[in-house]
């Protein structure tokens, strides 16, 4: 019973996955359609056009092979407009990491501010309020406007989105620290600054990087689209580029090293949520 | 006295013979003193015009230049004048790239074809110019990133450096376009399921998608059903979309058709997704579509980059214009680093040899084809159909603005370096769809349509 219970998630997983692969195959099983033109037609389009339909999504063994490419060779570099999949991986996590860090730098304190203060509370607030439901993407043409840099206009869009749910989830954090806490502190005469980082800070770790990890995914997400639309690097140009060649199976890949990048930097942030929890 | 006799040689013969009595005459006194370098040629020409302007009288030169001998003289000008300034700044004109390492953005498409092949054909490394193509997601970026100046130089739709310049559609800078890249080219691709709606009065309802706003694309299919009487703003529905993701559109049934660049409609046709149903070399015969585009601050401030960057892409232009080369372009321009296609859909867009999507081969060599000239006369007809569908409006000076942009006289000189003939006016008279253009009256062309949104 003990070995079906440590067994069994991961038994579920596969058996999930088999299915969904083998529905995918059965869907795109090849159709062995009969030529409705002359051959030599037949030679200047692709194979499905030749037998009178659309081009067909690819099968899972042809996105296996394009996938095996790209792992096997994932740092080509044949010119500025065609890299290997790792290049483009490193950009966007450049980029990511930049306006990630950025927008910590700035949130973390602001967030603190706001929530030891509810006079600054309540000044910020509507700002927050307004800013914070805009799409990141809507920065875009007024960010490539203003700063006149494609590359900074992706580390600023990077920035926007990530700062909210951190500088939220400071302000909550601090604001919500225990009121015996604070008077403990204030009983011992506690300096402010010695206040804010012995007690507020370490009390609030906890929320403050649940912000950080909801950020990460945000960044994360909006870095993807962010290079669709300005191009260049990433893997979000490589998306696009892969689209441009209408290339499916090349498409797929982008996608599941997208996901697998993805949940790294969320496990990794989950690791550090870990180290600062305290039990109470 | 002729540009490149010595001013300060008083014996100088001024009709006979050469200034120095060896050659038979002038001309081959020149041609040897030319072998001499081009240097000491450029500054002897500079001294030469300095002369000519303290001494207009050459018994008066000659009087001075006995008196005080040749050494003094030169040293006596030069205490007036900054000769030596002077040299250098003429030996500019025909010395030095300024910025050898340039970036050039283009969209995709087999209109940016010169630029492209020029990069994996060498075109630039013989100009000496070390030039990055960058590939770029659509129109408004590539606009934006060469007002930002990411980019030095860029592949533009041929109306955009005229909206530029106007400011339409973005703030008004001076921009200029001294090549046109390619002619024709261009076609009209319809969704296989419209396989029988091949007349275009059976178009009413239909979603079409254009490159952008401020393309001949857009300007062409707006033509094309209005004289079929259809209205382009209240009958079917435009929208801008970029190229590449023109065809995926198509496949998900989001739009009917399109007026677009290859190689979108040959991927259609291979995809088996759309046919093509009119190629617009049959709308207007030699329109222009896309233009290698700069700002104005670049040409003046980087003359010598402008001019080698030009010659490259003009002496691309005339290999490309050559139809037994179109093979070789297509090899090189196929890979994932530029069009990212399959080589047989640019082949066939190239080489004219193409599948229509309906199970026929057709035969259209120039069905795309490469023609530099910036015809002036090709910038008046897109103000006319910018103001036609209320782009811009006012008064606006066509000639002047033709002149700003398009740079024929550039585009001439160096056509002529790299043997290609260039037309001897600027402005021509032409016919879209069988109704004729006359670039002389242009208020006239545009009130003579029934359809327009201007009064």
């Amino acid at each position: 019973m003990k070995g079906l219970h440590f067994w069994g998630a991961p038994l579920l997983s596969v058996l999930m996955l088999l299915a969904f692969l083998a529905v995918w195959h059965a869907g795109t099983l090849p159709q062995t359609g009969v030529q409705v033109v002359d051959p030599e037609y037949a030679k200047l389009v692709g194979a499905e056009a030749a037998t009178g339909r659309k081009s067909a999504f690819p099968t899972p063994a042809e996105v296996g092979r394009k996938l095996w490419g790209h792992l096997t060779d994932p740092f080509y570099d044949k010119g500025p407009n065609d890299k290997g999949i790792g290049i483009h991986l490193a950009y966007s996590i450049a980029r990511v990491a930049a306006g990630y860090l950025l927008a910590a730098l700035v949130a973390i304190p602001i967030g603190f501010l706001i929530g030891m203060s509810p006079l600054a509370y309540r000044a910020f607030d509507p700002f927050i309020q307004v800013l914070k439901p805009i799409s990141p993407l809507a920065w875009m043409p007024l960010a490539l406007f203003t700063l006149q840099d494609s590359a900074v206009s992706a580390v600023f869009v990077i920035f926007i989105c990530s700062m909210w749910p951190m500088l939220i989830n400071t302000a909550f954090g601090v604001s919500s620290v225990r009121r015996e806490w604070l008077n403990v502190a204030k009983t011992l005469e506690v300096s402010a600054l010695r206040k804010a980082v012995r007690v507020i800070l370490p009390a609030a770790a906890p929320t403050i990087m649940t912000g950080m990890r909801i950020s990460i995914g945000i960044a994360w997400l909006v870095i993807v689209a962010a290079e669709m639309l300005v191009g260049g690097t990433g893997i979000g140009y490589f998306v696009w580029n892969e689209w441009n060649n209408l290339s499916i199976a090349n498409i797929v890949s982008g996608i599941l090293a997208i996901g697998l990048v993805g949940m790294i930097l969320d496990q990794l942030l989950a690791r550090l949520t870990q180290l600062v929890t305290f039990p109470e | 006295m002729s540009a490149f006799q010595d001013p300060f040689d008083a014996g100088t013969a001024l009709t006979r013979g050469c200034s120095c009595g060896n050659h038979r005459d002038q001309p081959e006194h020149d041609a040897e003193l030319t072998h001499g370098g081009s240097d000491a040629l450029a500054s002897r020409v500079v001294d030469q015009a300095v002369m000519r302007a303290l001494f207009p009288r050459d018994a008066e030169r000659r009087r001075f230049l006995a008196a005080v001998g040749a050494q003094t003289a030169l040293a006596a000008v030069a205490g007036l004048f900054p000769l030596a300034a002077a040299r250098e700044a003429f030996a500019q004109g025909t010395g030095q790239i300024e910025k050898p390492n340039l970036k050039v953005g283009f969209i995709p498409i087999t209109c940016a074809t010169p630029i492209i092949m020029s990069q994996p054909m060498g075109f630039f490394g013989r100009a000496g110019l070390n030039v990055e193509v960058v590939k770029t997601a659509g129109w408004a970026v590539v606009r934006d990133k060469t007002l930002n100046k990411e980019y030095d130089a860029a592949h533009m739709l041929s109306p955009m450096p005229i909206a530029i310049t106007l400011g339409v559609g973005s703030r008004p800078i001076p921009y200029t376009m001294p090549a046109v890249e390619n002619i024709n080219g261009q076609a009209i691709t319809l969704s296989i399921k419209h396989k029988d709606k091949r007349d275009p009065k059976s178009w009413k309802g239909f979603k079409f998608a254009v490159p952008f706003d401020y393309s001949m694309h857009n300007y062409l299919l707006r033509y094309f059903v209005a004289e079929n009487g259809i209205d382009p703003d209240k009958d079917i529905q435009i929208r801008a979309v970029p190229p590449p993701e023109m065809v995926a559109n198509l496949r998900a049934d989001n739009i009917d058709g399109f007026l677009a660049p290859d190689p979108v409609n040959q991927r259609a046709v291979y995809d088996g997704v759309g046919y093509i149903h009119t190629l617009t070399k049959d709308i207007w015969a030699g329109h222009p579509c896309c233009g290698f585009a700069a700002s104005k601050e670049f040409v003046t401030q980087l003359p010598n980059t402008y001019r080698a960057l030009l010659k490259a892409i003009m002496e691309a232009t005339a290999f490309a214009a050559k139809a037994e080369n179109r093979k070789q372009i297509a090899e090189a321009i196929a890979p994932a680093n530029y069009l990212n296609q399959p080589v047989t859909v640019v082949e066939q867009v190239l080489t004219g040899t193409f599948a229509d999507g309906l199970g026929n081969i057709q035969k259209v060599p120039n069905r795309i084809d490469f023609d530099p000239f910036p015809w002036h006369s090709f910038a008046v007809w897109i103000m006319t159909q910018m103001k036609r569908w209320g782009q811009l409006e006012g008064d606006v000076n066509y000639a002047s603005v033709a002149r700003e942009v398009y740079l024929a006289t550039d585009a001439a000189r160096l056509m002529k370096e790299v043997g290609l003939t260039p037309p001897a006016a600027t402005t021509k008279k032409f016919s879209v769809m069988g109704k004729e253009f006359d670039p002389a009256k242009p208020d006239a062309y545009l009130a003579s349509f029934a359809i327009r949104r201007t009064v």
